[in-house]
């Protein structure tokens, strides 16, 4: 069974139910075989793309679908219930358009957002560098100024959409202090853009991961966005947002696993009795529906903060260690569920597995999630009792 | 051009499907939704409409349903795919009519808007007998080209093709003109974000049977020639027969299999 949602409004119970139906009609027939063969599924997203899916969080004014984070995090989630690479993709598009929704000139935002948000372009985000993940304030790839434009040379590790993306979201280093980057938006046709063959990944094999090579890639002043040394702060940002959307794709994940280990357990019988049966599965049943709603809660918890507009960073480091942690534990007791058949590629649960451990890792690692948090506690949680402004 | 595309508020088919007392579908204890089969209608509306563009002048697609209070969701579904306005024919009276009450109320609805082509699915997915679409183009006195599978309008010409078993024909109406549309007749779209946000403002107005000017005697399960006797559940699946094949025997089981059920 899918996830009984409270919505806020009429309009956002319809959203569901159709993501739900496009769900199943379209994403769940060709997830299994697509993730097999590791293709990546670019139709899918335009069929998301035409019915507005891919401009949700932002506003109508520049082509978004204006909901709120409780809306779209709720529609990610049930993306990833049928497809962990197609949630990811839509979260990871809606991180690329950040920077410049957030800091381009009111120019800039005209020009570039209502397609970008339009549903036939596709986005990605460079961040990461083979030797700078966790501390990407060590990047090299740097982008030197010359006349009327920047130059940018290096590479950029581990690019969610690499090769497929129509736009790229790029910080590199205009200077030489640590903090001194600054972000820049790529189109895919640049000059010396070019792409590395994909990862070969232990799961999310659907989705493209690339390292993208910047061999003098000429760009000009316009497509700065920000102030130069902005990069880093906004990169950062964006990521606040991100890791709520991968809070909500591992709570698909986890709820997709839990609903085919209920229905196993529902089915398969030992020692006479179905397996449901024995209270000592049942439990860990239990524990797997506990561990999926608490998931949910906790990242709406942080979507609810961040659509009345106050401090929402700590949660959202807590969403995303929570539901990605807790998904690593759902899916891995989903194959216990499924006993042998759980292990085998039969079956989607192995997948699933392979699928969550992922979430633990990008968009911040979990150690860094907590280096987060634990920071945050060192500095002094609020303790504030706020009423809704709304 | 004035379309009106009449569709029912139906049983959500993946549910377990209720009866009322009286052998009448349980329509209010379950979760309904637009019949998937005159989504297919919605959808030949909508694409008529999107071809006249405006040459055609204004053309204006009408959802109609008759239903109880939660039918208004299926206006919904069909205003979020781009019907431009709705009418729901609400009347407790109306509870248990049959094909041919039914047909009644659609008609004097029907009457009561502008109309040069009235669209129907081919059946619904819960009552299913697939006679309302003839039976109102009766009511109407209008041409019923019914079983399209493909579509095309050509000034005031309605063609379709009719897809039987044993031939194809074509069939042609003058418009005003009833038109049913088959379950081949092409994918229906499904409705975008922005059209949940635009069907929030489409009108939508509720009938009563005395709106128009219907005797409720002339409705309902006393008024219908066709009741449900009875009903019964589709009893469990059953596990399938295995044949094994260990002395050759195997096709022969197979071909016996087939006769016995009458395949070949
Ligand atoms: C499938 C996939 C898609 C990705 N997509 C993108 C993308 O679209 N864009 C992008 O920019 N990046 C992307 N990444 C990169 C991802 O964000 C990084 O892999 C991640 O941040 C970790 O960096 P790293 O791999 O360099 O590991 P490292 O930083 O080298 O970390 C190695 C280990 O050390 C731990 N560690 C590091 N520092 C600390 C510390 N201070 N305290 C405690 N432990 C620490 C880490 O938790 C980890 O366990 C993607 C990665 C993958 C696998």
């Amino acid at each position: 069974m899918p996830a009984r949602r409270l919505m806020p409004t009429p309009e956002a119970a319809d959203l569901l139910q159709l993501v739900r139906d496009v769900s199943a009609k379209e994403l769940l027939p060709a997830a299994a075989d697509a993730e097999a063969t590791e293709r990546f599924p670019r139709e899918s997203f335009r069929t998301l793309g035409r019915m507005g899916l891919l401009g949700l969080p932002y506003p109508e004014k520049v082509g978004g679908g204006e909901q709120p984070y409780e809306v779209y995090l709720q529609v990610l989630e049930e993306l990833g219930s049928v497809w962990a690479s197609v949630g990811v993709g839509v979260s990871v598009h809606a991180l690329s358009c950040f920077a410049l929704f957030t800091a381009g000139t009111e120019e800039q935002r005209q020009r570039w957002l209502p397609e970008m948000l339009g549903g036939e372009l596709l986005g990605a985000y460079c961040l990461s560098e083979p030797h700078a993940g966790s501390d990407p304030a060590a990047m090299r790839t740097r982008a030197e100024r010359d006349g009327d434009g920047y130059v940018l040379t290096g590479a950029k590790a581990w690019t969610t959409h690499g090769g497929q993306a129509d736009f790229y979201t790029v910080m590199a280093r205009t200077g030489d202090e640590r903090g001194a980057i600054s972000c820049f938006l790529v189109p895919a046709d640049a000059e010396g853009l070019s792409s590395d063959a994909p990862e070969r990944k232990m799961g999310l094999t659907g989705s493209s991961t690339t390292t993208m090579r910047f061999d003098g890639v000429r760009v000009g002043v316009d497509r700065r966005i920000g102030a130069e040394g902005q990069g880093l702060r906004l990169a950062l940002a964006a990521l606040d947002s991100g890791r709520l959307g991968i809070a909500a794709v591992a709570t698909g994940l986890a709820q997709a696993a839990l609903d085919h280990a209920v229905a196993y357990a529902k089915d398969r019988e030992t020692f006479g009795r179905r397996i449901i049966d024995h209270q000592g599965l049942a439990f860990v049943l239990a524990d797997m529906e506990a561990a999926v709603q608490s998931a949910r809660a906790t990242y709406l918890a942080a979507a609810r903060l961040r659509d009345r507009g106050l401090p929402f960073a700590t949660e959202a480091s807590v969403a995303k260690l929570v539901c990605t942690d807790n998904a690593m534990k759902v899916t891995t007791d989903a194959v216990q569920v499924l006993g042998g058949y759980g292990y085998t590629r039969d079956f989607p649960v192995e997948r699933f597995m392979r699928e969550a451990k992922v979430m633990q890792i990008f968009e911040g690692t979990n150690q860094i999630q907590r280096m987060v948090i634990g920071r945050a506690l060192d500095k002094g949680t609020s303790a504030r009792i706020e009423a809704d402004p709304a | 051009m004035n379309i009106v595309v009449c569709v029912k508020y139906v049983p959500d088919a993946t549910g377990d499907r209720k009866f009322e007392s009286d052998n009448t579908v349980d329509r209010e204890g379950v979760d309904g939704l637009l019949s998937e089969l005159d989504e297919y209608a919605v959808e030949q509306s909508l694409q008529l409409k999107e071809k006249l563009g405006s040459d055609g002048g204004d053309s204006e697609v009408t959802v109609l349903t008759i239903g109880p209070a939660g039918a208004v969701d299926a206006i919904r579904k069909a205003l979020q795919m781009g019907a431009d306005k709705g009418v729901h024919v609400q009347d407790d009276a109306i509870a248990g009519s049959d094909a041919f009450a039914t047909s009644l109320v659609l008609a004097e609805a029907v009457k009561k808007l502008p109309h040069d082509l009235v669209v129907c699915g081919m059946a619904s997915t819960d009552g299913g007998m697939g006679v309302v679409p003839a039976m109102l183009s009766e009511r109407l006195g209008l041409p019923g080209a019914t079983l399209g599978s493909s579509i095309e309008l050509d000034g005031q010409t309605l063609k379709i093709r009719r897809d039987g078993d044993t031939a194809t024909v074509t069939v042609e109406a003058t418009l005003p003109a009833v038109l049913s549309v088959t379950d081949q007749s092409g994918e229906a779209r499904y409705p975008s974000f922005k059209g949940i946000m635009a069907a929030k403002k489409k009108p939508v107005e509720t009938w009563s049977l005395a709106d128009l000017g219907v005797d409720a005697g002339q409705v309902g399960l006393e008024a219908s020639y066709t009741a449900v006797e009875e009903t019964q559940a589709r009893p469990p699946r059953t596990a399938g027969e295995i044949v094994k094949d260990e002395d050759g025997s195997g096709a022969k089981a197979l071909v016996d299999f087939l006769v016995s059920k009458k395949f070949v």
